[in-house]
């Protein structure tokens, strides 16, 4: 006890005491910094994490705007419709992975189980349509068809259907108006993807994970327009998701409305026509292939010929565009894809291409006249053009003497275009030429707006194809290593010509220039490339970028913004020169090729002067090509059948019929203004209310039907001949029997597939 | 227990019993510490606040009723009041009589964690379910008990004046102790009560006098332990989860880091003056788990900004400072000694606590002394809080 100091304590205890107390007062120090660290130093950068953590994005998707036809008749709209839908992220919360829950789901919407569940299934590469291909995070429409006793169902029975939701929303919708599905032209929607997101995060107009994206067609082009700003309002949320206030809102703003230049009456009568032409040619025989014509695919392009606005537009095959709302089945989507029913997704009118046959005459002309050759001149219309031991027949070997270049045209002389195109062909140094060759024929072409696109406000529109020799090059390079290789001397058809290609398929040979020269070989045209060449025929040279938009009127109305037409060249003739051919055109219509069409069959021609072109295409392994090319002051109407014919026998009265609808001409001759759908462009924009809504004229129920019908009226009703009716009424089979008597009465059809097999082994 | 009454200073006899002692010149409440008797009861009256909101918002567990764990708490801190009032009364030399009968019940009570009776909460089994929604959580008396059991030990035969440091077997003793109910904590597996007592181990014999080599040696071992724990896999995944997260809380901002995150969101959100009480998104939206105990010092943070943070530390300064005045004044090393283990306690484990919500101290459930929900600490900390008051009234009048 006594050696303990008064202090109570040892030295080294004091030391230990006085070293914790320093390790404390440094923690807490520490504490301290640190606090300050995080508070002061970052405190900005944690504050707005923290507010970054509390808020919900609700999206009110924007009411997408509509599309009109000229006269505001609406071509796309929206309905409200009971969507049911589903949440992905509820379902995979429960033990089944939602399995129950969309099982008893598939039996209330009357659907089997396995469809809800493809519905909800997300896309990639090995899944298959359908699937979901939106944000996985988003409610996933399982129906858009729902009745409100369904609704009411799931709505009742909330606490049986965890995760599924049954609202109105608004759905798009393609009425059909008057019948006209115009399916291609309008495209259709479906939900934005990951990637596109991604592509428009830092654009001008960013998606949002709801929005749906036009895919084709009018839809895609103007989507942006049509799309608007859907509203998106922030909340904050507590962890749990539960709301604990409204931080910001932004209304949604509606998509503007889209004036098209298309009828739906005119473009209703085009559609039934080219179907109906089509129906018609299938009863065909045809001669060559010793079958019923197939006329798998056709289109119609109706056109104004004074600013290149599409007034319709069909092609054939079709389809409803309505499948795609509500996101589309497995069956419809096999349907649509599929080779079966022949691709009715394609319009054909701007993505379809084929030989244009003599249609093509027109360019050959011009380069003629270009080339130094007299309009007026007299060139030897022969029954065949030989060259080298080959010989280039006439169609059915007609003889015509020597003729101008119009009345060539006007009688679809070949030999005559032969003969110039051999001529250039041979001024250009032949099969070697020296130096640079002119080339006029090709030139032409391409002048004439052929081998690119028109610039139509349509997406993936094809290029068609001028054969030049640069084409040739690019070609024989691209094939030379497949055709060397298969290539035999003595061979069978195919294996020479492969040989022939080998040798020399990047030069131009003779019989490549003659046979472009009537648009055959490898030529290729789409419809709406010819119907802007008649057009520009018709209006004096201009050739205009085709356009189907003509305004986008905002949704309240106040912005209109019209789309104005453009061009992207001149026909490369003189006004002489352009106005000789529109005579040897109207030729063609009042005694030429398609006489029997138009002047011969009561047109009134002096009041309404009538121009046309008519082509038929040759195309190795299948059935000619049947091509209309016509026009009037204001219309320019290009038709096409794949498959189907002669361009007057299967596409003729069906375009004859378009022009009787808009002109209001009856089958007699007669003009009935009353019955005239469209007897000049429609130039106004349909009127706008003051509260943005815009007025749309009322409209049949189809206007094809009720023109078939009127076009007869005036006629009795003893069912005389009527050389103007539509292909499928009984008066028909008459024509139909001229066309084959006359066919075979100069029966030189067979010959024509002749030369076409030499050509191939030039 | 000899030495007990003959280490009674003059003056402070059983003789002079009763009320007059409160009321003297050199009465007790004079004597009383009231810095760290006042900043107690300011950090449990805060904690309070802290807590309420909290959990206002909680329906899932405050039952409906906003002020459950407001009321619970303040429940907790007046029973804690009382047991100070009554350590300080019964004293702790008093007390000293009765540490083999408080150390062996508190191990008892540990060890029936691990019979059926033991209740699971976040992956640490370490509650006992008293029934009526109470539920007890020993360890935190062992730690009180760890500190008087080592300190009679160590301090019987310096305070006899038989040496002047405790002897080596002494300190074997002493540590033999400790081990039993910290074995017991980590099969619970409780790391952070281990942790907190590995150091109240470490800060006892700093403060008895034992041999450097003890010091050190422990040192060494224990970081030979953790390097061992670590490699060995004695760890559950979650914790060594945890550890992980702390370093990088992005590695798993859904799982583990996911607390740490938030805590840090909250805390760095609140700035200078933070963002009101009751106005924290953070904590009214329920953002940081475990709010209202293990990360109460996040609401603070949050809704008190650096001002309400500082304080929280400042008056765990004080309580700390004050303490350590304590173990320095008193004479008998018995006192120093459980004055010094109640200073590692303390400081360990507020750092930890509110260094895990900082994020430079890994994840782990370890109340914040005061002011953290939680009735077993509650007591600990003021019946702590009671010991050092009474060997700041008790010693000696000499200096």
């Amino acid at each position: 006890m006594t050696n303990i100091p008064e202090t109570g304590r040892t030295p080294r205890v004091q030391t230990r005491l006085v070293v914790i107390q320093v390790l404390v007062l440094s923690l807490l120090a520490t504490l301290g910094g640190r606090l300050w660290y995080l508070q002061i130093r970052e405190g900005d950068a944690y504050a707005s994490e923290a507010s970054g953590n509390h808020v919900q994005q609700v999206v009110q998707p924007a009411v997408r705007g509509s599309i009109l036809d000229a006269r505001g008749v609406a071509l796309a709209d929206n309905e409200t419709r009971l969507v049911v839908s589903a949440s992905r992220t509820d379902l995979l919360k429960m033990k089944d992975d939602g399995k129950g829950v969309l099982t008893k789901l598939a039996g209330v919407l009357g659907m089997t189980p396995k469809e809800v569940m493809e519905k909800v299934r997300l896309c990639d590469a090995e899944t298959p349509q359908p699937c979901w291909n939106g944000s996985p995070y988003q409610p996933i429409p399982i129906t858009d068809e729902a009745t409100p006793r369904q609704a009411l169902q799931i709505r009742e029975r909330a606490e049986d259907f965890p995760g599924i939701t049954a609202e109105p929303q608004a759905v798009r919708r393609y009425p059909s108006p008057g019948a006209a599905n115009t399916a291609q032209v309008l495209g259709y929607l479906s939900p934005v993807t990951d990637q596109e997101i991604q592509q428009a995060q830092d654009s001008n107009s960013p998606y949002l994970r709801s929005d749906m994206v036009g895919r084709s067609g009018l839809e895609r082009e103007y989507d942006k327009e049509l799309r608007g700003k859907a509203g998106v309002t922030r909340y904050e949320v507590d962890n749990l998701g539960r709301v604990m206030g409204q931080a910001e809102s932004d209304a949604a703003e509606p998509g503007s409305n889209l004036v098209t230049s298309i009828d739906a009456r005119v473009q209703r009568v085009a559609e039934f026509e080219l179907n109906e032409a089509m129906k018609a040619a299938r009863k065909e025989w045809d001669r060559n292939t010793n079958e019923r014509y197939k006329a798998d695919s056709g289109a119609v392009v109706v056109m104004e010929a004074k600013t290149g606005r599409i007034v319709a537009m069909a092609s054939n095959p079709t389809y409803d565009p309505n499948a795609w709302v509500g996101g589309i089945s497995a069956k419809d989507y096999a349907q649509l894809t599929g080779k079966k029913s022949n691709y009715p997704l394609l319009n054909r009118a701007i993505q379809g291409q084929a030989a244009p046959g003599s249609i093509f005459k027109v360019v050959s002309t011009a380069a003629a006249v270009q080339a130094g050759y007299a309009f007026d001149g007299r060139y030897n219309c022969s029954s065949a053009y030989s060259v080298g031991g080959q010989v280039f027949k006439n169609f059915e070997s007609q003889n015509h003497g020597p003729i101008s270049l119009g009345r060539a045209l006007e009688v679809s002389c070949d030999t005559v275009f032969y003969a110039l195109a051999h001529s250039e062909w041979k001024k250009d140094g032949g099969i070697n030429p020296k130096g640079k060759p002119k080339d006029y024929f090709y030139k032409t072409a391409h002048q004439f707006g052929l081998g690119k696109e028109t610039g139509i406000d349509l997406p993936n529109e094809v290029t068609g194809r001028v054969p030049d020799r640069e084409w040739k090059q690019q070609y024989w390079e691209a094939n030379k290593d497949a055709w060397c290789k298969t290539g035999k001397k003595d061979g069978d058809y195919v294996q020479r010509i492969a040989y022939e290609n080998c040798l020399e398929g990047n030069k131009m040979r003779a019989g490549d220039e003659i046979n472009y020269s009537i648009g055959q070989g490898d030529t290729l045209v789409t419809p709406i490339q010819m119907a802007t060449i008649y057009a520009a025929i018709s209006n004096g040279g201009t050739l205009y970028d085709p356009t189907v938009g003509k305004a986008i009127i905002s949704p309240d109305g106040k912005k209109v913004t019209e789309i104005k037409p453009e061009s992207h060249g001149r026909l490369p003739v003189t006004q002489q020169t352009l106005a000789q051919m529109d005579e040897a055109l109207e030729g063609v219509a009042t005694r030429g090729t398609a006489a029997w069409r138009f002047a011969d069959v009561g047109w009134p021609q002096d009041k309404i002067p009538m121009h046309a072109k008519t082509g038929t295409a040759e195309v190795y392994g299948k059935q000619t090509t049947s091509w209309f090319a016509t026009y009037t002051d204001d219309y320019a109407i290009v038709m096409t059948i794949s498959q189907g014919g002669t361009g007057s026998g299967a596409s003729g009265p069906a375009v004859r019929n378009i022009y009787d609808a808009l002109y209001g001409v009856s089958d007699d001759g007669t003009i009935n203004k009353k019955n005239a759908l469209l007897p000049t462009p429609q130039k106004s924009l349909p009127k706008i209310q003051a509260d943005g809504s815009i007025t749309a004229p009322k409209i049949s129920k189809d206007p094809a039907k009720e023109q078939q019908a009127s076009q007869k009226a005036p006629e009795d009703e003893s069912g005389q001949v009527q050389t103007a009716a539509t292909a499928q009424t009984p008066t028909g089979g008459n024509r139909d029997t001229r066309r084959r008597q006359r066919r075979r009465g100069r029966g030189g059809r067979g010959g024509r597939r002749g030369t076409l097999s030499r050509r191939m082994l030039t | 227990m000899t030495g007990a009454n003959s280490f009674q200073v003059s003056g402070y006899g059983p003789e002079r019993a009763g009320w007059t002692r409160l009321f003297a010149r050199d009465s007790m409440a004079r004597r009383l510490d009231w810095p760290i008797l006042l900043s107690a009861l300011a950090l449990s009256l805060m904690g309070a606040v802290l807590v309420y909101s909290a959990t206002r918002n909680r329906t899932e567990i405050n039952q409906g009723d906003p002020y459950y764990f407001l009321v619970r708490h303040l429940l907790n801190t007046g029973i804690g009041f009382a047991l100070m009032i009554g350590t300080v009364w019964l004293g702790h030399r008093t007390l000293r009589g009765a540490v083999p009968i408080l150390y062996g019940a508190s191990v008892f009570l540990v060890l029936l964690v691990l019979t059926p009776l033991g209740t699971t909460v976040n992956g640490a089994h370490s509650w006992i379910a008293v029934g009526g929604g109470f539920s007890l959580q020993p360890s935190e008396f062992v730690k009180v008990t760890i500190i008087l059991g080592m300190a009679m030990l160590l301090a019987a035969r310096v305070d006899a004046g038989d040496k002047q440091y405790p002897d080596h077997r002494t300190v074997m003793q002493a540590l033999g102790l400790a081990t039993v109910p910290m074995l017991i904590v980590m099969l619970m597996p409780d790391l952070g009560s281990v942790m907190v007592m590995v150091v109240i181990v470490l800060g006892v014999l700093l403060a008895s006098g034992a041999s450097n080599r003890w010091v050190f040696g422990l040192l060494s071992a224990g970081a030979i332990g953790a390097i061992a724990v670590w490699q060995l896999h004695i760890l559950d995944e979650y914790q060594i989860n945890r550890f992980a997260a702390f370093a990088n809380p992005d590695l798993d901002p859904a799982g583990v880091g996911y607390n740490t995150n938030q805590a840090r969101i909250a805390i760095g959100s609140g700035g200078l003056t933070g963002s009101g009480l009751f106005q924290g998104s953070q904590t009214t939206g329920q953002f940081v788990p475990e709010q209202q105990t293990d990360f109460v010092f996040t609401v603070a943070g949050e809704e008190l900004g650096f001002i309400g943070g500082g304080l929280i530390i400042l008056l765990l300064g004080v309580v700390l400072w004050r303490a350590c005045r304590i173990a320095l004044e008193t004479t008998e090393l018995y006192g120093t000694i459980v004055a010094a283990g109640i200073v590692a306690w303390f400081a360990f484990q507020s750092f930890e606590n509110i260094g895990m919500t900082l994020g430079i101290m890994p994840v782990t459930g370890l109340p914040l002394p005061f002011v953290s929900y939680g009735g077993s600490s509650m007591f600990a900390v003021w019946v702590a809080v009671g010991l050092l008051q009474s060997i700041r009234v008790q010693r000696p009048m000499s200096a």
